[in-house]
């Protein structure tokens, strides 16, 4: 890219790595795609030719990575045209105005959505989602393509339940022509982002629930081309001798494939070696090193001084549940059914499941004894153990059932849930010691935060006496995972675990994010009771990777714009 | 819980005692007349409401709900401040969470106010053939501390509604008979007729001495 130059210069300020790939990241801090600007040049036909053909080969530099691969939300070849006027006048007030308009734009469509016809509201919802994932896309994946695909549907969207066939009851990937907030009539006239919209029957049910993570399931549809080209990436990058961390970050920051995400996870936490040729040595001392802490400490969970804590664990284990089983107001008001009873549970009830979760927390209670056992720390293991559970099975996860697994498989999957939710807790730690002394500090700094990024949300809580602590506290010590279904955990965590201390630090953006995301419910609330019983069951039971993808779009906005604020709410 | 319905008092209670009693099913009983077998740990602090209606007024009840591990005092004085009444809850067939009632006693009477109403609650009633701890024992206890007593059952519903009314009429009738100065008890009132103002809505935290 010709102004590689100024983009450095542009992004000097924060040492860490720059996450995702610099291209146009809807809704975030980088040079943002300017919808008009964008609407016009593809208006205007104005096409240069393909940077590079074929397929990217592979980068040694960044720079390199980044021109050969358009894996930034492309709409196509203008993109160096594009960035270069963008980068032009770039200052922080016309970045920052773009993105709020951008991110006003989705708001106030979703919220004129939201009563409607769902498919509608997804399909809006996708238009977002489209843009972010342009990062994805290959270069010369272009319009003849798109043009060609009617019913691509991702299983990142894809709440309806699998058992429809393809086209019926799935989210189709909104094809809309326009990037939100440009005018529909001018992306419609070009050819080179038309794509067809198609409006497939949604049925109104949304079995939130009896998917508990749809980028872990299987049965879900043949691939789109997108999604496709991205797991060739991480193929790729995965199967070299040393994978490079650093890349591997970059593609998972927008999310990793269902396929790639358990040696994925292994590899960003730190868990497993990027050298390929390692990995099984580590692999195997790591895990018979938590075998040997099981012999070592687990027999002495019923002695005196260790009862407590494994107690409260047996007490805690059987009450799991991932997904929150309170029937939310907006839910039933659209009459949607939810079952009462959690599809999870089942796995949950398995006592060889229950058994694994309880060694994992003593052991790791033990080991840690600045904190011990916390309640919410028996929630952090979850994902990873879902996730690696995954690797093995072929069916359905409700049905799951745990023991048709290989016994060796069983104990690999839960020396590895340990290990990496040990690295997840050693960023964290001070938010379970006595006291909870990191949690105080992230609600104070959450309640910062707010204050700056919306005064009105923040006057009004403190209008209503409603307190920060009294509602996020339950943010920080779960990491969001009571407000979220499991499925977009698993997405968020694929983020975090991108993000240089995801868990610790950029969680605070996307709380703020989070927050802010309910002004209009939020300003609704005239009394205190209303305030709280609406912060603690706030409607996210629908949510997918869409939602998902904006609340972390604009985190990473707000975390840019306020990196080198005052250090007060900074980790 | 609608906050359009009119009231002519807030009151709030909160509910103490060992993780896994019932508190959260003691509180949705109450609140939505639910009752869950899997729900969950609580984490941080839960909140519901309802109104009751007494004789000739409105309680509105604010009831908030905890985690029972000891490890969450993070937010202990936040989750005490302004509560009027307490429900302590011990399971019947657990005689552990029963010998701990002394601690959450303390635990209650350094960071609420001291006028504040206590009912000590033998939750899970409906588990009477694995009873550990006998009736007469909580009921001479309450007794000799001058607190409630009741046995409940969140589960079949046994007493639950009972617990909660009898909380909120000692509570209004502490606030009626200005038992106590206006100043130390945090009784919200909304054109009462007893004549105690307060703010509109939720309780102001300047009045209640607490830690």
């Amino acid at each position: 890219m010709s102004n590689d130059g100024n983009k450095k210069q542009f992004w000097k300020r924060n040492a860490a790595k720059v996450p995702g790939s610099i291209q146009h990241v809807y809704g975030a801090q980088h040079p943002p795609l300017d919808p008009l600007l964008h609407a016009n040049l593809i208006k205007a036909g104005n096409r240069p030719p393909p940077a590079t053909p074929g397929k990217p080969k592979k980068a040694t530099t960044f720079q390199e990575f980044e021109s050969i691969t358009s894996d930034a939300w492309d709409v196509g070849d203008d993109d160096d045209e594009l960035l270069a006027m963008a980068a032009q006048n770039l200052n922080i007030e016309v970045v920052m105005e773009t993105a709020n308009k951008v991110i006003e734009n989705h708001s106030k469509q979703q919220e004129r959505q939201r009563q409607d016809d769902t498919t509608e509201l997804e399909q809006r919802g996708e238009d977002t989602q489209e843009e972010l994932e342009e990062e994805e896309e290959e270069e010369e994946e272009n319009e003849e393509d798109r043009a060609g695909e009617g019913d691509r549907a991702s299983p990142e969207v894809l709440f309806a339940s699998q058992s429809s066939p393809h086209t019926e009851g799935r989210l189709v990937k909104s094809q809309s022509e326009a990037p939100i907030g440009s005018p529909k009539d001018a992306a419609s006239e070009h050819a080179g982002l038309h794509r067809q919209r198609s409006l497939p029957h949604r049925p109104p049910v949304i079995p939130l629930v009896a998917r508990m993570a749809d980028q872990n399931t299987s049965g879900t549809p043949a691939m789109t081309e997108r999604e496709a080209s991205r797991l060739d990436k991480f193929k790729q990058l995965l199967a070299g001798p040393n994978t490079d961390l650093e890349e591997l970050r970059k593609l998972s920051w927008s999310g990793i494939p269902r396929q790639v995400r358990p040696i994925t996870w292994k590899l960003l936490s730190g868990y497993l070696p990027a050298n390929a040729e390692r990995r099984e040595s580590v692999l195997q001392r790591k895990r018979q090193e938590y075998f040997g802490f099981i012999q070592q400490y687990y027999d002495s969970r019923n002695d005196e001084h260790h009862q407590d804590t494994y107690r409260q664990i047996h007490i805690d284990i059987p009450r799991m549940s991932p997904e929150s089983l309170v029937l939310q107001p907006k839910v039933t008001e659209i009459h949607i059914d939810i079952p009462r009873t959690n599809p999870l549970i089942p796995l949950f009830q398995q006592a060889s499941v229950q058994e694994i979760f309880e060694r994992i927390l003593f052991i790791w209670a033990i080991r840690h004894p600045a904190s011990g056992y916390v309640q919410g720390i028996n929630d952090l293991v979850t994902p990873f153990f879902v996730v690696y559970v995954f690797e093995y099975i072929e069916e359905e996860v409700e049905n799951f059932d745990v023991s048709s697994l290989q016994e060796e498989a069983l104990r690999n999957i839960e020396a590895d849930s340990f290990w990496c939710m040990s690295k997840l807790l050693d960023g964290i730690q001070d938010n379970y010691t006595f006291a909870q002394p990191g949690i105080q500090r992230k609600v104070k700094a959450l309640e910062e935060l707010v204050s700056r990024i919306d005064e009105s949300v923040h006057l009004h809580m403190q209008q209503y006496e409603v307190e920060y602590l009294q509602f996020a506290f339950r943010w920080m010590n779960n990491l969001l995972m009571r407000e979220l279904p499991l499925r977009c955990t698993i997405r968020l965590w694929d983020t975090y675990q991108a993000e240089p201390e995801g868990f610790s630090h950029f969680h605070l953006y996307v709380c703020a994010a989070f927050l802010v995301r309910w002004r209009k419910e939020i300003l609704e609330e005239r009394d205190f009771q209303g305030l709280m019983i609406l912060l603690q069951n706030l409607p996210t039971m629908h949510w997918g990777n869409e939602e998902v993808s904006v609340l972390l779009a604009e985190a990473y906005r707000l975390k840019f714009a306020f990196a080198d604020a005052p250090n007060h709410y900074k980790r | 819980m609608g906050s359009d319905e009119s009231y002519n008092f807030v009151f709030k209670v909160v509910l103490i005692g060992e993780s896994g009693v019932g508190k959260s099913n003691l509180l949705s009983r109450f609140t939505k007349n639910e009752f869950s077998h899997e729900s969950r740990t609580t984490i941080g602090v839960e909140f519901s409401t309802r109104s009751v209606q007494m004789d000739n007024y409105t309680i509105k009840a604010q009831i908030w709900d905890t985690a029972g591990l000891e490890r969450y005092r993070a937010i202990t004085s936040a989750y005490y401040r302004g509560a009027v009444g307490a429900l302590l809850v011990y399971d019947i067939s657990k005689h552990l969470t029963y010998e701990s009632v002394d601690r959450w006693l303390k635990e209650l009477f350094d960071h609420a106010d001291p006028h504040i109403v206590v009912m000590l609650v033998g939750n899970k009633r409906d588990l009477d053939t694995l009873r550990t701890v006998p009736t007469e024992e909580g009921k001479d206890f309450a007794e000799k501390r001058g607190i409630l007593f009741m046995e409940t059952s969140a589960l079949d519903s046994t007493n639950v509604e009972n617990a909660f009314n009898e909380v909120l009429k000692a509570i209004h009738k502490k606030v009626a008979s200005r038992e106590v100065t206006r100043g130390s008890i945090c009784a919200v009132t909304i054109g009462s007729p007893i004549g105690l103002k307060g703010e509109a809505q939720g309780e102001r935290r300047s009045c209640c001495k607490s830690s």
